[in-house]
């Protein structure tokens, strides 16, 4: 009962973060300056032409009645079309999105399985080898970027031992390189928090209580300390992967593959104003999501948070 | 009974040698309450960490002594078998409940843990058992109360479900560092009360760490006192608040505010304790005592015998100079 309520707390509080968003994102694109009708026309337009435009754009009414219509648009997720391929934003973006969710599924996966043991035997057993190698792996991780390893990965799994596909986007196997690229620095950061959050809760009073009872290391450890320092790794978690979620434009771009980053961005170069618009609202739709799942799961590992 | 003998304890870090216990000895029998006075940093939580197997060493380091019971010294003890002994034979009570209980298990698991682990209850046994330690604990509300997350229950409540955690294999010991400094005064009497009920129903010996004479006073039977890693006076409770010996806990003693006093000047006793770095020659009091002579700059005064009345009731006291007095 206490939990549902906190979920539909949450729920309402994720709908005005969208609504509030998406006046931002309004009022940020009126605000920069020159009219998106004459970007659009180019120089040579003549008044008639700059004029239709602003009606396919709808900016030729006060923007009063644009933002009424830009909120109804977003209630009924309907961001119009592609000024450059006709097709419905909707449309583009569910294309694209599969495989952005997949290569973010994977990623995280990736950070889960490797970063959150490795952080917690790094630790549990400080100054052995694994929190030496722990270290190492994140010193590295967040130092390499992406596109480089990227390239890296695919010169020697692709091209000198080939094992993976070098481009393309049709298998699971497609995405393995990618994923890897995407979620090394990601896998770093998490290991650094679990492994904090871990010595951390490894000090507390309670772990000495822990002790006091005669408990084995390993209840002390993995029951005790590690529900209360997943609490902060969830979150973490949670935000790298709503991050991921917008798109990994440079990854995407090495690797050729079609995902929503790679869209957003020639969106960017092609100044397709509904695209943009729909995509930045999208991306904030994704997050807030996730960070909903992150609050709803981080209340039933933490019960203090569902009163406050 | 659980035997204390001559335990000598270090913190040591790099160069630095930090002599925090220095030669306590002390006696706990079952159905007995000896309580362990003194200021912070006098090696009070030292002891009971000891006692439990849990001093970290490093940088702790146990340079002798001895902790027996039942005929075997724990302090020799492999890891494996010093936990059979944690919370099943010696359990321990802690100063703020709130912060020692487990915020993300519920109460209930909090309890079975133990039940499960030291008795190889199943489940369901232990759930039940948990129940009759609630009552005995003076928590009704059974399983509700089981259910709950520590944040769900008040500070009183929390203290309680901290000694049924204590309690839960029928300890043969107690001990109890500061179980009611975090509590308000109707909640201290509440726990002292409970503690004490236990103590009977159980035949338990508590050993109960406090800075709080008022509070000793209450509860104890017996009580040494301990300055800078020694104990300095050993008694029963009436003879240490009818006849004490030792210049440091007169100076405790009078240092307790009183109703009886009221309109005089509250004593203190000037100075603080020594740093277990820089203990000061001789009697570690020295410094502070009002009847110091040089020979106690020098010399370490032995523990000796200075019981006064015939009823054949041991009185300990370390002290060049008992008996000796000296102006307000």
């Amino acid at each position: 009962m206490e939990l549902l309520l906190f979920i539909v707390r949450r729920f309402l509080r994720l709908v005005l973060t969208i609504l509030i968003i998406s006046t931002i994102i309004f009022f940020v694109i009126r605000v920069i300056p020159g009219d998106p009708a004459l970007v659009v026309a180019g120089i040579d337009a003549s008044d008639d032409d700059i004029q239709a435009i602003r009606v396919r754009l709808g900016t030729d009414v006060p923007v009063g009645v644009q933002y009424v219509r830009w909120l109804s648009d977003i209630v009924r997720f309907d961001f119009g079309e592609s000024m450059i391929s006709g097709a419905s934003v909707n449309k583009l973006i569910l294309e694209r999105f599969p495989l952005t969710l997949t290569l973010a599924v994977l990623g995280i996966m990736l950070g889960i399985i490797v970063a959150i043991p490795l952080g917690v035997l790094s630790a549990v057993h400080r100054w052995s080898f694994w929190d030496y190698f722990g270290m190492v792996y994140s010193q590295m991780g967040m130092a390499i970027p992406s596109f480089w390893l990227g390239l890296i990965l695919l010169l020697v799994f692709a091209v000198k031992i080939p094992l993976f596909p070098l481009f393309g986007s049709d298998s699971l196997k497609h995405l393995i390189l990618p994923a890897i690229a995407l979620g090394f620095a990601r896998a770093a950061v998490i290991l650094r928090l679990t492994r904090a959050a871990m010595v951390e809760e490894l000090s507390r009073e309670y772990i000495i209580t822990a002790r006091a009872k005669g408990l084995t290391d390993r209840m002390i450890r993995y029951k005790h300390a590690l529900r209360n320092a997943m609490i902060a790794v969830v979150t973490i978690t949670g935000i790298q992967f709503g991050y991921m979620l917008g798109g990994a434009i440079i990854v995407e771009q090495v690797f050729s593959l079609p995902g929503l980053g790679r869209l957003f961005l020639y969106a960017i170069y092609q100044r397709d104003f509904p695209l943009i618009q729909g995509g930045v609202v999208f991306i904030a739709i994704v997050f807030s999501l996730v960070n909903f799942a992150v609050d709803i799961l981080y209340s039933v590992l933490n019960p203090k948070i569902r009163i406050s | 009974m659980l035997e204390i003998k001559n335990l000598n304890i270090s913190f040591v870090q790099g160069e630095k040698e930090a002599n925090a216990l220095r030669g306590i000895s002390l006696s706990l029998k079952r159905n007995e309450v000896h309580s362990l006075v003194g200021e912070s940093g006098s090696g009070k939580t030292v002891t009971s960490t000891c006692i439990m197997g849990l001093l970290p060493t490093p940088p702790g380091r146990i340079n002798s002594g001895q902790i027996i019971l039942n005929n075997q010294d724990l302090l020799l003890l492999e890891e494996k078998d010093q936990r059979q002994i944690r919370g099943k034979e010696i359990a321990m009570v802690f100063q703020e409940p709130a912060r020692y209980l487990n915020p993300t298990l519920k109460v209930g698991d909090q309890i079975t843990e133990m039940l499960i682990l030291h008795l190889g209850m199943s489940n369901i046994e232990a759930v039940d058992r948990a129940l009759e330690i609630l009552e005995l604990v003076g928590l009704d509300g059974g399983k509700r109360i089981l259910d709950s997350y520590p944040h769900e229950l008040s500070g009183g409540m929390k203290q309680r479900i901290m000694i049924a955690i204590a309690i839960s294999c029928n300890p043969a010991f107690l001990i109890a560092d500061e179980p009611t400094t975090a509590l308000d005064v109707t909640l201290q009497l509440q726990i002292l009360n409970l503690m004490l009920s236990l103590k009977n129903t159980l035949d338990m010996g508590i050993l109960f760490i406090s800075h709080d004479l008022r509070v000793v006073h209450d509860i104890s039977d017996w009580v040494s006192v301990i300055y800078a890693g020694r104990i300095v006076e050993s008694t029963s409770r009436k003879e240490l608040f009818t006849n004490p010996k030792h210049p440091y806990t007169r100076l405790l003693l009078e240092s307790i505010p009183d109703a009886d006093k009221r309109g005089q000047r509250l004593q203190t006793i000037p100075g603080k304790v020594p740093d277990a770095e820089n203990i000061p020659g001789g009697c570690a009091f020295h410094t502070r005592c009002p009847i110091a002579e040089d020979i106690c700059k020098t010399d370490l005064p032995e523990t000796k015998e200075v019981g006064s009345d015939n009823s054949g009731t041991s009185h300990t006291a370390a002290c060049h100079f008992i008996g000796k007095q000296w102006k307000n």
